[in-house]
């Protein structure tokens, strides 16, 4: 145990706190870079998640420069001279630097994990989290508290390997997936064999779909355009295969595309994987190991489509 | 324990490798119950297992160079994945890690074996046992399992031919015996470490490596039963039509995801504290410093045991779990970075005004301590619940773990490897090459995984065997850096197979180290110290301190080097 020098030395100091205020600056910037990192914000959600990640994204750019500053400096500054096997000063501890390393984590980690908590419990008030909860009363009869009232509920049932989306009330069902702007929406999914994931990335939401249980998942979108819904959960061969499009419309245009499909005629929806199967089974030997035969696509009003550019 | 530690008995110690017979190479090749050879035969089958999974990681990033599926059927990429993290986890880090146990814990505690060598000799054995049932599930009609190494049901139920063996059960079977080894192991290193250390070896004199150890391995006796027992009941949903998750019978598929991670996640840290180990023993050695704050260090281990144990639902935040448990598992997560925390800013005290040689095993140390702290702070990330209900399942979590795995873990077994290779074969690696692997290794491990998070961030799910075309650019420089890490491995090979067979002798201590096991001579005596056991008196890493770490240290390393001058 080593004492620390007894006269403050200046230029160190100096030269200590300019490269912390680099490295704060650094820090900060990489924090703001992070927002691109991301697919376009078109849910409530969106701006949330990205908020907290670029919070957390500044303080572990910090964390990681400090580090890696320490380790180049000793590296640089603290290497021995060729031919020198001596031993260094034997410094094996200190008690108060200890107690300070372990006291700043600890109050960083729950500083994070309270905000993180804070947005969980937003985010559960916007939806998406309270999908298994004590009953509801309101929600028994069909209804939500106040502006969380849900402008539709639609059925999203999962398959191998399809998506297929149903609007009971208008009597719609498609293998794309319109919803409107800026309404609070309630999913009900299920699954008809194994797991799957509802996920959008572009509202930066994912929620399983457990076969034998029916999950209540709510969330608004909030911006105008055509994105990507993924499996999230494998779910076998054409699992990487089962993606959908989800398009946001203004509410006129989505109320105009409901009364449309209405009164369009059942047909075969969406399945890639349906079509690539039978492409399989047309060569002779059967390529590859053995497969879970594809379900048969989803009889529905509106196919669409999966194959248009997507904003993310 | 009465071993004759009197100074009569040092002065007479006999020149222990002059009397014995020369030991065949063909030992390693058979039912030995020595655990420097049975460590050997782990470290040897484990590299073996570890070429032929990450020969199917080339193939996976193969196919992922380019956004459609068309370098396998689709069929095979999913096998392949599966088969890649089995491989890897079951037959390639568990095993290494079981090796430098073999050789590190008896050497290091002054034992002379392991305390059950028979029932080391039976937990090695069940390692080739297991990985040819595994690599015999490539050739069964259907090809191998499918599903993940989670193998979640009921995609791993689903059993598409109907036979009884199919990839699947053969897969679950291999886990089960698996697990098996694994506990064998356990019960052994445990009970070597509490039973058989050197007199004088208390446990706050006892090498971090073996408090890692012990830590770990008291993890695998408290969760692999978790797992064994949901796997097993996953094969007989499997193979006899039971429905514990099967959901048309009333099971539950989540239940099991609860078995699973209740033992997989402790097992991140089974794999990651032997490395923190590693790391404490080699920065002191090459900055030739004490351990800063050994006890704590010591000690942070087992809170990592008892956070690693309570955490496990943070990997199933978006499958099902209720509020509570979200934000409950997001707080225990989030604790262990204090823990770790401790351990990695003792490592940077331990280099700070140190008399730093940057070796290999040095080399390698550092890079996976850089890595392990990005790799932290993703993990962190990871745990805040709204982040991770975005990235969970993306490739932000595979890029996550093999920083932790491959960033952190691997570099610190290679370091250890490069370490202690004297030690064991009597014979110096070199270090040009081993200079080559580590650069190889740094620049393409981080090339190969570092890409993978904005893939993750921008929504690209993991285990896909197709993607969107907006993921490519990221994919190519993926597929680039694993291309590299395949490379890396050549000069590793070459390094070990040159040196041990011609390499320049290595004394008892090349590394100018503290240790009991730098008092034996290199290669050590079946027996390491016999009876001639040295008391220990003072704590590890005791570098500038000029304290002697046993009684009568000047008069064992005379010998030693007498011996050495006489061979």
């Amino acid at each position: 145990m080593t004492a620390s020098p007894s006269s403050i030395n200046r230029p160190a100091v100096l030269g200590v706190s300019l490269w912390v205020g680099l490295l704060i600056g650094i820090s900060r910037w990489v924090g703001l870079q992070s927002y691109q990192w991301f697919p376009v914000q078109a849910s409530t959600a969106a701006p949330l998640v990205d908020g907290l990640f670029s919070f957390e994204t500044a303080i572990g750019t910090f964390v990681f420069l400090a580090v890696a500053s320490v380790m180049g400096w000793v590296i640089l500054r603290h290497r021995a001279e060729k031919y020198d096997a001596t031993d260094a000063e034997p410094i094996e501890g200190n008690t108060k630097l200890e107690i300070i390393w372990t006291a700043i984590p600890f109050v960083l980690v729950m500083a994070i994990a309270v905000y993180a908590m804070k947005v969980n419990t937003r985010l559960g008030v916007l939806g998406p989290m309270e999908h298994i909860h004590l009953a509801d009363a309101k929600e028994q009869q069909g209804g939500y508290p106040g502006d969380r009232l849900p402008a539709e509920t639609i059925e999203v049932v999962a398959r191998q390997w399809s998506w297929e989306f149903r609007y009971p009330e208008a009597g719609v069902s498609s293998t794309e997936l319109h919803l409107p702007v800026d309404q609070p929406l309630t999913f009900r999914l299920v699954s008809e064999d194994v797991l799957h994931g509802f996920y959008i990335p572009a509202f930066r939401l994912k929620q399983d779909v457990i076969p034998g249980r029916a999950i209540n998942f709510n969330l608004t979108p909030t911006r105008i355009g055509r994105y990507r819904l993924r499996d999230s959960q494998f779910s076998g061969t054409w699992f990487a295969a089962n993606q959908a499009d989800v398009v946001v419309d203004s509410q006129a245009d989505y109320q105009a595309w409901l009364n449309q499909a209405a009164g369009l005629p059942l047909q075969a929806g969406i399945s890639d994987a349906v079509t690539e199967y039978q492409k399989r089974l047309q060569q002779t030997p059967t390529p590859g190991w053995a497969t879970v035969k594809p379900a048969p696509p989803p009889q529905v009003n509106v196919p669409g489509s999966n194959a248009l550019p997507h904003d993310a | 324990m009465p071993f004759p530690t009197t100074p009569e008995a040092m002065t007479t110690t006999p020149s222990l490798s002059q009397d014995q017979p020369k030991l065949s190479w063909t030992r390693y090749l058979g039912f030995s119950t020595d655990a420097k050879v049975i460590g050997i035969q782990y470290i040897v089958v484990a590299f073996f297992f570890f070429l032929i999974a990450g020969f199917l990681a080339m193939i996976i990033r193969g196919e992922l160079l380019t956004p459609p599926a068309d370098l396998v059927d689709r069929t095979v990429y999913n096998g392949l994945y599966t088969m890649h993290g089995t491989i890897m986890l079951f037959l390639f880090i568990f095993p290494v890690l079981n090796g430098l146990n073999n050789l590190l814990i008896p050497t290091m505690i002054g034992a002379p074996d392991m305390a059950f060598p028979r029932l080391n000799t039976a937990a090695f054995w069940l390692v080739p046992v297991f990985g040819s049932l595994l690599i015999a599930s490539f050739f069964v009609p259907g090809g191998p399992a499918y599903s993940g190494w989670w193998s979640y049901p009921p995609v791993s139920i689903q059993n598409p031919l109907g036979n009884l063996i199919s990839g699947q059960s053969l897969w679950l079977l291999a886990v089960a015996l698996s697990g098996v080894s694994s506990i064998m192991g356990a019960i052994n290193f445990v009970t070597t470490i509490l039973r058989m250390r050197a007199p004088g070896m208390t446990l706050f004199r006892m090498p971090v490596f073996c408090w890692t150890a012990l830590a770990a391995q008291s993890l695998q006796l408290i969760g692999l039963p978790a797992l064994t027992g949901g796997a097993v009941m996953l094969l007989f949903d499997l193979t006899v039509g039971t429905s514990f998750y099967r959901p048309e019978g009333g099971g539950d598929p989540v239940l099991y995801q609860h078995f699973f991670w209740f033992y997989s996640h402790p097992a991140v840290y089974v794999i990651i504290l032997p490395v923190f180990g590693i790391f404490s023993e080699l920065f002191p050695v090459y900055s030739r410093k004490p351990l800063f704050g050994y006890v704590y260090v010591c000690v942070a281990s087992f809170i990592i045991v008892g956070l690693g144990l309570i955490v496990w639902v943070h990997h199933m935040f978006p499958s099902g779990v209720t509020m509570w448990m979200r934000n409950l598992f997001m707080f225990t997560t989030m604790l262990i970075a204090v823990p770790t925390g401790v351990k990695v800013f003792a490592w940077l005290g331990t280099l700070w005004r140190g008399k730093l040689q940057l070796t290999t095993p040095m080399l390698f140390c550092l890079g996976g301590l850089i890595n392990f702290v990005f790799s932290g702070i993703t993990g962190i990330m990871l745990a805040t619940v709204p982040i991770d209900i975005h990235v969970s399942n993306t490739y932000f979590v595979v890029g996550h773990f093999h920083y932790v795995i491959y960033g952190a873990a691997v570099m610190g077994i290679f370091a250890a490897i490069y370490h202690w290779f004297p030690k064991f074969t009597g014979r110096m690696p070199y270090e040009g090459l081993g200079k080559l692997h580590f650069v190889l290794t740094f620049v393409g491990a981080n090339l190969n995984f570092l890409p993978m998070h904005p893939l993750g961030l921008m929504g690209m799910p993991r285990r896909v065997s197709s993607y969107d075309p907006e993921f490519a650019f990221w994919n190519v420089l993926a597929s680039l850096g694993a291309f590299l890490l395949g490379v890396s491995i050549i000069p590793f090979l070459l390094n070990m197979i040159s040196s041990w067979a011609r390499g320049p002798k290595a004394t008892h201590n090349p590394w100018n180290a503290i240790g009991l096991e730098w008092l034996l001579p290199s290669p050590p005596p079946v027996e390491n110290f016999e009876e001639h056991v040295p008391t220990v008196i003072s704590r590890p890493y005791g570098y500038g301190t000029g304290l002697p770490l046993v009684e009568h240290q000047a008069e064992i390393e005379r010998q030693l080097i007498l011996q050495e001058a006489s061979a």
